[in-house]
């Protein structure tokens, strides 16, 4: 296709946003049904105008067409197709295309599945969507376009990032968009209820998929970059505490709290006030991660955006969003009424301990990443913000979180018993202390911090267990009765269960892997055998390999335990000629949850190479724990009272909103 | 402008074909596996100064390798923990250190976390008090205490009936 049919459709889109931004607004205000409707159409073919110019942009980068500035920096003709396709977004342009893209697909969604939202509501939805795409449109076309041609075209590219290379690029960052993104619509439903001045349990009925959905994919996304950057950075990290991932983890605290407050809201007509606040912070905290990845006002180990001028026009998006909706909130939040009322040990009491832990989570991330940018900008000072920091603040916040995880949904509504929660939890307990004996046990003069998290991590899965059987009624009513009733739970309990699990999983698997992972670090010579952990492995042989657009050198290893075989483990350096710049493949075996990990260095003098070798117990737990909190949020989203479009109960009709007054 | 001639820095090595391979080598490690162990933990709290937000334990860049060997050679000489890390700040100020001290305004930097929970707890505590308190009952609007008039179809208006303290 031709690059020009892209970039024409992209100025096309900018005139439906513009008018998507516009005229439903209008039509909410004048109380025209017709103009109101017009945003859905608009939504609708924006979704279309950006897809056409992303597909365009594709096809330039799979057709190799290097008249096209973007496809000579980004592409190189040898490259594997997969590779030139997640090329497109493995460059700053190509990925405000795909931000934008997945925007407006979540506009589009709302507009075809949102069929039942007040009429007004849906309008200033989609106009405060509008609004957003109007705003990064703008700022593709005026400062990132990538359809810039380049005469005369160069025969070949200069390839992508080598370290961008891989699978990941294909999985990683649309997850996270979809993440980051997902939360816009929750951002325009605060702000539409804000403009509205009416907000109730339904507008929390009609949000709490969405978060939902975008949680999950945030999750998700996460978790994959984390395990990308495991396997491919060569130093055995799963997290780095990198300014761009924490980027992607304050929106992920932010959404936690949110996704929890709502369910209040929807359940007992409370912390509307609250929730508002938080869908808004969700989207301006991920609106923030977009403004410190693509200006490169940080530096970080995603450096392939750097450009201060961009930065610049997206720190405008930034104030003019944040402050107006911040602006809005104070100036409409307190003609809120607020709802029903609770004692402070009460499911609702329990909901609002975790969002104040996880906003003041946020918070600690918050600072630590932009306070050296503030010091230094204050008096010139450099000072570093590294990973102790926020091991300590963040793990002295999420501690609270995690033992009170599984208390909150064994508590009532209203007016909670404590006692009786503990009780109930005893099972759980047990279940820990033999949990942390048994680690103990395992590892002798460990770390003493490490039994009792061990301990703790059991309590959170077997007491999201118990949740469940005290539901159903096991050991109060007949079995069968019980299991008829546990068939019975809405599937949103189920979610909520699982969710939990996965986050005493992951506990595990961190737990596991800084405590009793084992390191190896050796110059090895080929047929030499050393240990690590209780795996010998040996170097059998190392051989160069060619691949399509780099050199390889390959170095594989038998592994043996006990003088038993397990195995081959081959871990290479690549060599991309290009762009001269080379990547490790970590060799990583996966022994049931654990898993042994070799990357590769220099050639040492002596015909010796530098070999790293890792045994990490548990370590897929962390990804595992992760994935399985997602598919809580995934199941929750299947429940039948949240599916979009679902029958309502009779009882309450929809239009039950609270003015303001 | 420093942090860009940092990164046309890191930038330049990668070019040159200094590869992201790992970081400490088999011949800088110390003999003595105690001292060894010490080196790496420090290694670990101490920044290499051109890399993107990587440790000298972490980073390949001969900067970081120097920044090694001159952890290991004071720890021979017989440092303590403590000393090695101020002789480097020493030299390479407050930025080398990955654990941000407690000098100047960092108060800020380490307290306001908690600081933001303990506003959040407070905030909580005192709506809580507010919305408890028979004073806070939204009194109705004339329209309201008409309609309610209407249904109790009495002249008594019952005092706090609009109190949302009420767990219907």
């Amino acid at each position: 296709m031709n690059p020009e049919i892209g970039h024409y459709a992209l100025v096309l889109a900018l005139a439906v946003a513009i008018l998507q931004t516009t005229i439903p607004v209008w039509g909410a205000r004048a109380g025209d049904a017709a103009l109101m409707r017009v945003g859905t159409a608009l939504a609708i073919v924006l979704f279309g105008f950006i897809s056409l110019s992303f597909a365009t942009l594709v096809s330039a980068y799979v057709q190799s067409d290097f008249s096209v500035l973007n496809v000579v920096e980004n592409s190189h003709s040898m490259k594997p197709l997969l590779f030139k396709i997640t090329g497109v977004w493995g460059n700053h342009e190509g990925s405000m295309l795909l931000w934008v893209l997945v925007l407006s697909l979540f506009g589009a969604l709302v507009a075809l599945f949102g069929s039942n939202l007040p009429a007004t509501l849906k309008a200033n939805v989609l106009g405060v969507q509008g609004s957003i795409a109007t705003a990064f449109l703008l700022f593709i076309l005026l400062t990132s376009n990538p359809f810039i041609r380049v005469v005369p075209a160069p025969a070949e590219g200069q390839d992508l990032n080598p370290v961008l290379q891989d699978i990941g690029l294909a999985i990683h960052p649309p997850l996270l968009y979809l993440g980051y993104v997902g939360f816009s619509i929750t951002f325009a439903f605060a702000v539409a209820a804000l403009i509205d001045g009416r907000i109730d349990a339904a507008w929390a009925r009609w949000v709490r998929p969405w978060a939902l959905a975008a949680w999950a994919f945030l999750t998700v996304g996460i978790a994959m970059g984390s395990y990308w950057a495991y396997y491919e950075l060569g130093w055995g990290g799963w997290w780095f505490w990198d300014p761009v991932e924490n980027a992607s983890l304050m929106p992920w605290f932010a959404g936690t709290a949110l996704i929890h407050s709502a369910v209040v809201m929807e359940k007992r007509d409370a912390l509307k006030v609250w929730t508002i606040l938080l869908a808004i912070l969700a989207f301006s905290l991920s609106l923030l991660g977009t403004f410190l990845v693509r200006s490169g006002v940080l530096t970080s180990v995603h450096a392939f955006a750097t450009d201060p001028s961009r930065g610049v026009f997206i720190l405008g998006i930034l104030i003019f969003f944040i402050g107006g909706s911040l602006a809005i909130y104070a100036l409409r939040a307190p003609t809120l009424r607020q709802g029903g009322i609770f004692a402070p040990v009460s499911r609702e009491g329990a909901l609002v301990l975790n969002n104040l832990l996880l906003t003041a989570a946020a918070a600690a991330v918050f600072v630590g990443t932009l306070y050296p940018l503030a010091l230094e900008a204050y008096n010139g000072a450099k000072i570093t913000v590294g990973p102790p920091y926020f091991n300590l603040t963040v793990g002295a916040l999420m501690a609270p979180v995690v033992f009170a995880m599984p208390f909150g949904p064994l508590l009532a509504w209203k007016r909670g018993d404590l006692l009786g929660a503990a009780q109930r939890l005893m099972a759980a307990f047990g279940a820990a202390i033999l949990a942390a004996l048994a680690a103990v046990y395992v590892q002798g003069g460990g770390p003493v911090l490490a039994p009792v998290g061990m301990g703790l991590a059991v309590f959170i899965v077997i007491g999201a267990c118990v949740d469940l059987a005290e539901r159903a009624g096991f050991g109060r009513v007949p079995a069968a009765t019980a299991l008829a009733r546990f068939r019975g739970l809405p599937r949103a309990t189920f979610g909520a269960a699982l969710a939990h699990a996965g986050v005493g999983i992951c506990l595990m698997g961190i737990i596991a892997e800084t405590s009793w992972n084992a390191e190896r670090i050796i110059g090895a010579k080929i047929g030499q055998s050393f240990e690590v952990g209780r795996y010998e492995l040996t170097l059998d042989r190392l051989e160069p390999r060619q691949g399509p657009n780099y050199r390889a050198l390959v170095g594989v290893f038998s592994v043996r335990r006990g003088g038993a075989d397990m195995g081959t483990i081959e871990s290479s350096k690549r060599l991309f000629t290009a762009r001269s710049m080379s990547t490790t493949e970590s060799g990583i075996r996966t022994y049931g949850l654990s898993q042994l990990y070799v990357s590769l260095g220099d050639e040492l003098p002596g015909g010796a190479i530098g070999v790293r070798a890792y045994w990490k117990p548990l370590v897929t737990l962390i990804w595992l724990g992760a994935l399985i909190m997602a598919l809580g949020g995934v199941l929750s989203l299947s429940d039948r009272r949240l599916r979009v479009g679902a029958p309502r109960p009779a009882k309450k009709p929809k239009p039950a909103a609270v003015p303001a007054e | 402008m420093k942090r860009f001639r940092a990164l046309a820095c890191a930038a330049l090595l990668l070019l040159a074909g200094v590869g992201p391979v790992f970081a400490v080598r088999p011949d800088e490690m110390l003999p003595d596996p105690a001292q060894e162990a010490r080196a790496r933990t420090l290694s670990k709290e101490l920044r290499c100064m051109v890399c993107q937000n990587q440790s000298i334990d972490d980073s390949d860049a001969p900067l970081a390798r120097d920044l090694r060997l001159l952890v290991r050679e004071r720890i021979k000489a017989g440092d303590s923990d403590d000393q090695v890390l101020g002789f480097l700040v020493s030299r390479y100020g407050e930025f080398v250190l990955m654990r941000p001290t407690w000098h100047g305004t960092n108060w800020i930097l380490w307290l306001s976390p908690f600081l933001v929970l303990a506003v959040g707890g407070v905030g909580l505590v005192f709506a809580y008090r507010r919305r408890r308190a028979p004073a806070a009952a939204a009194p109705l609007s004339a329209d309201e205490e008409r309609r309610l008039h209407e249904l109790l179809d009495g002249p008594e208006p019952r005092d706090g009936a609009g109190r949302n303290v009420t767990n219907v």
